[in-house]
């Protein structure tokens, strides 16, 4: 079998899964997350009430589970969340010397422990340090992996918050947060990640508590071989989008990608959320058509980037990868070039961030196409919630435009986009490229930013661009070549990560607020409709116009100029 | 009032994250952890391979098959250049890119010792036995680059190349399920079986 | 309420809009020039932008001359001029017809009921003044004595003078308008400055005009879209030093000119003014552009039936005989007791009588005496020389006739009136009496007849997804027949205005947008609750106040051009937009390699429409940017072309104009002016 058919076979096998997957799990979430009884099919499923175990951890969180919040309280929820979880994050690494299960580690410098803080809560999971050597256990099981979960959750709970602003209608509640967070941990994260480290134990993925062996080799060297729990956080790691290895080389390290279907089975894992909750909004807003409409969005573009970046990395480009005959730099040998594309299609796609292989090695059209995937604002299908509520934001923006096309005041599934809606959307688009291209900017015009560049001239710039790409986008994958953990790095690109983060944040809660209180415009023949194929090609355009060309002269001084070298 | 509303917020944020450390950073992974030593216990732990009761490596982690100058031993198959070494303590790719300057000198100077170590042309050194990987700890190698080290192999230990190529087939594992992921030698294993096999002799 | 609708002025053919003058681009390029003052401008962000822009290029111009500098500044000043002409241009239009309307402020003196003389721009609210034949109103008011015909063609163009006297829906006044006969007292009701002349100038001429909800919200996204593509281009320049291509700030500021979205941010404001132009040239004037918005969004049309749906009288359709008498007879008995009847009706039976029956009119009747329908009798007839009475009326009226006359009546008659008002007919009986006695001859059977064409209107405004709900006074059975026939939605029967006050709010809590006329006074407080209520202007000045807008024809008819106009205004804008950030992707591959490919040679591969030299590339976007502007000045004007159909439909159809079109006609004119612009020395 050739490569490029055993490469399309995966990509079926992918496809298949999703599919068979998508729908029990998108139901799944949506029962979940209707927490209101006037809302969701009227069965014996619907709603959910609480669990045993969640009410529990109401009364210890000590928050009334049933009182619903409006919206500036849910956004106080998150935040308040967030501000507790970088502050303990940070202080956690900065005491780690003190602290059990430490692993001989020292306590981490407050740039790198800041970064790292902001890193994980934001989703982000950018690490400007090397985990072998930088980490301990406790660190990790109890501060990273901790925040791998809430963060998706957080995500999530957003996420569900403005698709309740699209579902309800007169009310300023948009749900609980606390609530919400709690039930994506029990009834999806937790769950889930449990059955996926199984699995990964099986294929070969470590965990344990031990602080690593020494073996003797064969040629008499010694050889330090690390342990950890790495299943179990590798499991949420790809599960909630978030994409922090365990150890540097991320998945491409043999004890965290161990064998060609496991890494087939993470690259599952990190799509099967953002893929279902598509799923989940169109059963929340009582059209599934909706979310087949949206997540054929996001399948359209996930698939139009495959298929490029397979191809581009098929071929060897560039000097150095023409003359060793394959793009083979910073891959692994069991996984071999299409899977290799295919995981950094994905989770580049995702905000995932976790890699394979190395993107800094890519043939120049692959490493401009992964970049690419993370400019389209990570909404193909994106990271967890954060996918779904990016997508959402620029469907509105989509109607709009395509809304005065059909002659009337744009309204997207019976709410009227008018000024504060389009305010709210038009902001959110707003803040990802002026982080990019601000801080990529004030990075190559300062000493100390060109100072961590490891390649020169257009590569060197893509470094650096891909850098501030992946933070603001709250990716986490790097062109790693860039010596990131360096003061002016750390928080640099630290702001871009929170101001990436919440500012969107910020404006999905005010705009799901402001979806929930309006009534619902009946729907006509009038109506622009948002489920047919016309709408998801527009859509897919406003996605590539609207966010993508923002991008093309950087891109054009950066990898493009590279590729077209 | 809204500073009140607030501050319950923060209070609700820190207890939650006091029960979420508990559950998810603590009992969780502990959990994992012991029933992964119950199911797995060996994979749990690296997938350690042990020779005579001592711990050779991690059929999972490649490493170097050296001397102490690092000069590369004649009667090993090699693994792929690496990043760090296969340092197990410092994983990581090379992260130069595609058109660096540094990684086109590497790669023609990689593929002139490749070729002239085994006494092949340039033209048939493949790609990944110049290339580093991204882990840096790559335990596979290609079937090409295989191929090319069977002859020197052979000679160094002093057999014959068909029963080295026997070997070579053996540790060589297709695409999972037949299209999932690249076919590739498992060199640590292959290495112990040559010594298995061979190491009298060699 | 009936009665109220039967009075009302029925026009037959749509109305055809004013011609539209052409555009008259010299006293243009003058207002354009003047709205240069930075103040103004900023108002247009995107305008704005470009300004600035214009000025930091003709200083870089100034200190660091070169050819190509020049003309960028100059295309650049272009780029304001065009968008401010745009505006100037749409604005002038409406300046024509505020003059006719100016011309018929200029009364100056006014009479107070002592005979006094008060200027009036002195009348207050209140004051009464008497206005006899040949006098020109001086305010608007209320006629509180006497009755008029007024002449207000002033104001709608329309020469036919019109009634106005005290009491009911018929008393209101516009000032400016002429008297023509008689003598009538009015009470003044609006301040000087606020008449309802003073405010239709300011409306044509756009002084006051507000930007609508959907303008703000597209002015949000063009302004987010332009704040983007400044710090695009803002950060470019770090960018392409560390690559070792720094731009000049000419460069770079035609780059930001050439993203940001010029095109529609240049004639927006034109085409909102134009979109009430619209209006004005089919004698509708909106008392807000938000009213224009709310048009195209309508849900739902309440529609009255007569006037609108109906012509504004019923006709006879068929006779029917009863008794021994053949339908020829009846024919005959009702066209003789018809000949004298001047009301539609009895026209339409002497119509009726002649194109079915062949009887030939008989202009005079010697001998022979015509009874008038009276309120009492609710009868007419006539009286022949043979001493025949024959009498036509309604069905009560007239079996009391025969009964007192002592005449019988055939036990059919109440079968044949009832099968005719289930089928929503108004049934007539003809009856005679004689020396014999009296009898029924017959049955009159006068019916609704649908305006031609209104089928096929309502069919498009479902496709359009509007609901039409027919409002009459008449009963269900009726109403429902004529719905049926009309093609109508729904019927809202026996309405009273509290029904349909009702009726509106019930839609509205559904989420609908309801539009709807009325006239009366009775109607204010449904046309105040509608989100589109058109006021006729023959109506009282209640229902004027009500209502978002006035319908200077009176033509019920109107209301669906109306949402026709707010859909086009909506369209055009989307189009526009659409179009505009399409065009950014050939302006990129005009620009970029340009900028770039010196340095890094293999960006000249992006140069996919080889342009000649990055100058020439460079202006040539430029150029096209400004010339796109003022191609499309007459689309913005003119709207969009707007054919009903459902919004799918629509949308492929702009998509495919507006989206591919914006992607691919940059490409060809782009390569088309580099063609021109290459000849010029220092460029090529």
């Amino acid at each position: 079998m050739s490569a490029a058919a055993a490469g399309w076979l995966q990509a079926g096998l992918l496809v298949l899964a999703l599919a068979l997957v998508h729908r029990p799990l998108g139901d799944w979430m949506a029962r979940a997350f209707t927490t209101d009884p006037a809302e969701g099919p009227k069965s014996r499923f619907w709603p959910q009430g609480h669990w045993r175990v969640e009410r529990l951890v109401y009364r210890a969180v000590g928050v009334d589970a049933d009182a619903e919040q409006r919206w500036p309280t849910y956004l106080r929820s998150v935040l308040a969340f967030s501000l507790v979880s970088v502050l303990f994050l940070y202080g956690l690494q900065r005491l780690q010397s003190l602290l059990p299960l430490d692993n001989g580690m020292a306590g981490v410098e407050p740039g790198s422990a800041w970064n790292t803080a902001v890193s994980f809560v934001t989703n982000t999971n950018w690490q400007g340090y090397s985990g072998e050597s930088t980490m301990g256990h406790l660190v990790q099981m109890a501060g990273l992996a901790v925040q791998n979960f809430v963060s998706a959750a957080v995500g999530i709970a957003v996420a569900v918050a403005l698709v309740r602003g699209f579902a309800r209608s007169g009310t300023d509640r948009l749900g609980n947060f606390w609530v919400d967070v709690t039930r994506a941990i029990t009834r999806v994260l937790l769950p889930l990640a449990t059955v996926a480290a199984v699995v990964l134990v099986l294929g070969g993925v470590v965990q344990n508590l031990s602080s690593g062996t020494e073996a003797t080799t064969l040629a008499g060297a010694t050889q330090f071989l690390p342990g950890g729990p790495v299943a179990s956080q590798e499991a949420i790691k790809e599960l909630g989008t978030n994409g922090g290895g365990f150890y540097n080389a991320n998945s491409a390290h043999p004890f965290e990608g161990p064998s060609a279907w496991v890494s087939l089975f993470q690259v599952f894992l990190l799509l099967v959320i953002p893929f279902s909750l598509p799923r989940t909004f169109g059963r929340m807003v009582g059209d599934r058509r909706q979310g087949l409409a949206i997540v054929g969005v996001m399948a359209g573009l996930a698939t139009a980037s495959l298929a490029l970046t397979n191809w581009a990395q098929a071929r060897a480009g560039g000097a150095a990868l023409q003359l060793a005959g394959a793009a083979t730099e910073g891959q692994e040998v069991r996984f071999g070039g299409p899977l290799s594309a295919l995981f950094g299609t994905a989770t580049t796609l995702t905000s995932t961030g976790a890699v394979n292989s190395m993107h800094d090695s890519y043939t120049p059209t692959g490493g401009l196409l992964v970049m690419a995937n993370m400019m389209l604002g990570e909404v193909a299908p994106g990271g967890v919630g954060s996918g779904l509520y990016g997508m959402l934001v620029l469907a509105v923006v989509a109607v709009f435009v395509a809304g005065l096309m059909v002659g009337r005041t744009p309204e997207y599934l019976g709410k009227k986009l008018g000024r504060r809606e389009m305010t709210l959307a038009s902001l959110y688009v707003l803040v990802t490229p002026v982080l990019v291209l601000t801080g990529t900017a004030v990075a190559v015009t300062t000493d100390t930013g060109l100072g961590s560049l490891l390649n020169s001239g257009s590569h060197g710039l893509s470094e650096v661009l891909y850098a501030f790409t992946s933070a603001s986008n709250n990716n986490g994958s790097a062109f790693a070549g860039l010596s990131a953990n360096t003061p002016f790095y750390n928080t640099a690109l630290g702001l871009a990560m929170a101001f990436g983060r919440f500012l969107p944040m910020v404006l999905v809660v005010a705009l799901a607020g402001r979806l929930a209180a309006q009534g619902r415009a009946p729907v006509t023949a009038g109506t622009l409709p948002t489920h047919q194929p016309l709408f998801v090609g527009l859509l897919g355009a406003v996605v590539l116009v609207v966010v993508g060309l923002t991008y093309f002269p950087a891109l054009a001084l950066g990898p493009l100029a590279e590729a077209l070298a | 009032m809204s500073a009140l509303r607030s501050g319950r917020q923060l209070v609700a944020a820190v207890r939650a994250l006091l029960v979420a450390t508990v559950v998810l950073g603590l009992a969780y992974p502990l959990v994992m952890t012991g029933v992964a030593q119950v199911i797995a216990p060996a994979r749990a732990d690296g997938s350690l391979v042990s020779v005579d009761g001592s711990v050779v490596g991690s059929s999972l982690i490649g490493q170097t098959f050296t001397d102490e100058d690092g000069a590369p031993l004649p009667e090993y198959f090699q693994s792929r250049p690496s990043a760090s070494d296969y340092d197990g303590a410092a994983s990581g790719g090379s992260n130069l890119g595609p058109n660096s300057e540094e990684l086109v000198a590497a790669v023609g100077e990689r593929r002139a010792d490749v070729a002239a170590f085994n006494g092949v042309p340039e033209s048939e050194v493949p790609a990944d036995a110049v290339t580093a990987s991204g882990s840096g700890l790559d335990p596979d190698i290609s079937p090409e680059y295989a191929a090319v080290q069977v002859r020197r192999v052979a000679e160094a230990c002093g057999v014959p190349v068909d029963d080295v190529q026997a070997l070579v087939d053996e540790h060589t594992d297709r695409r999972d399920l037949g299209f999932i992921g690249a076919p590739h030698v498992r060199v640590l294993e292959l290495n112990l079986a040559l010594d298995e096999r061979f190491g009298d002799e060699g | 309420m009936t009665t109220a609708l039967d009075r009302r002025p029925v026009s037959a053919a749509p109305t055809e809009p004013r011609p539209s003058a052409s555009i008259e681009w010299g006293p243009a390029m003058a207002g354009a020039v003047r709205k240069l003052d930075p103040r103004g401008l900023v108002r247009q962000p995107v305008v704005f932008v470009v300004w600035v822009g214009s000025v930091f290029s003709t200083v870089l111009a100034i200190t660091d001359p070169s050819v190509f500098g020049w003309l960028i500044a100059g295309w650049l000043w272009l780029t304001v001029l065009s968008a401010n002409a745009a505006e100037a241009v749409a604005e002038g239009r409406g300046k024509a017809q505020a003059d006719t309307l100016r011309k018929a402020r200029q009364t100056t003196v006014a009479y107070l009921l002592d005979g006094s003389e008060v200027p009036a721009a002195d009348l207050r609210p209140g004051m009464r003044v008497v206005v006899v034949a040949g006098q020109v109103i001086p305010g608007d008011g209320e006629v509180v004595e006497g009755i008029a015909s007024v002449d207000e063609s002033a104001i709608t163009g329309e020469s036919a003078p019109v009634i106005r006297e005290s009491g009911g829906d018929r008393s209101a006044v516009t000032g400016g308008t002429t008297v023509l006969s008689d003598r009538i007292v009015v009470e003044i009701t609006s301040k000087p400055g606020e008449t309802f002349v003073d405010r239709m100038i300011a409306l044509v001429e756009g002084a006051s005009r507000q930007r609508t909800p959907n303008e703000i919200a597209l002015n949000i996204l063009l302004s987010s879209l332009t704040i983007v593509f400044l710090v695009v281009v803002i950060t470019l320049q770090p960018l392409a030093i560390y690559s070792g291509a720094e731009q000049s700030l000419t460069t770079l500021i035609a780059l930001v000119v050439c993203l940001i979205p010029t095109t529609i941010g240049a004639l927006l404001s034109a085409i909102g003014i134009a979109g009430m132009d619209r209006l004005v040239q089919r004698n509708v004037l909106a008392m807000s552009g938000r009213a224009v918005e709310a048009a195209g969004d309508v849900n739902t049309l309440l529609l009255d039936k007569t006037g609108t749906i109906t012509l504004g009288n019923r006709q006879a359709s068929e006779f029917v005989a009863v008794g021994d008498y053949s339908d020829d007879e009846v024919a005959d008995a009702a066209q003789l007791a018809s000949l004298a009847d001047e009301t539609p009706e009895g026209r339409s039976i002497v119509v009726l009588a002649k194109e079915r029956y062949g009887l030939r009119g008989r202009d005079d009747l010697p001998g022979a005496e015509f009874v008038p329908f009276t309120a009492q009798t609710r009868m007419s007839g006539v009286d022949l020389p043979d001493g025949r009475q024959l009498r036509k009326g309604a069905a009560g009226a007239v079996l009391a006739w025969v009964r007192s006359l002592g005449g019988s009546v055939p036990p059919e008659v109440g079968d044949v009136v009832d099968g005719i008002s289930a089928a929503g007919g108004t049934p007539l009986l003809l009856a005679s009496a004689s020396a014999d006695g009296a009898r029924v001859l017959g049955v009159i059977h006068l019916k609704d007849v649908v305006k031609a064409g209104m089928a096929e209107r309502f069919a498009e405004l479902r496709r359009m997804g509007i609901r039409t709900v027919m409002i009459t006074g008449d009963n269900e059975r009726t109403a429902r027949a004529i719905a049926a026939e009309a093609g109508i939605d729904d019927v809202l029967a026996e309405a009273t205005p509290e029904d349909k006050l009702a009726l509106i709010q019930r839609e509205q809590s559904g989420g609908r947008l309801v539009a709807m006329t009325g006239d009366g006074t009775n109607d204010a407080p449904a046309l105040a609750q509608a989100d589109v209520g058109v006021a006729m202007n023959t109506g009282t000045t209640a229902a004027k106040e009500a209502g978002n807008m006035v319908d200077l024809d009176s033509d019920p008819t109107k209301l669906i051009e109306i949402v026709e106009i707010g859909k086009q205004l909506l369209i055009t804008r989307g189009s526009l937009t659409t179009f505009s950030i399409a065009n950014d992707l050939a302006k990129y591959f005009a620009i970029l390699p340009a900028m770039f490919a010196g340095v890094f040679p293999g960006l000249d591969a992006l140069n996919v429409m080889r342009l000649s030299s990055p100058e020439s590339a460079i202006l040539s976007a430029v150029v096209f940017n400004a010339l796109i502007i003022v191609a499309l000045v007459p689309l913005a004007l003119r709207g969009v072309k707007y054919r009903p159909a459902s919004a799918s439909a629509m949308l492929r159809r702009n998509l495919a104009v507006y989206g591919v079109g914006g992607v691919v006609l940059p490409f060809v004119g782009i390569k088309l002016i580099d063609l021109l612009v290459s000849l010029i020395p220092g460029i090529a």
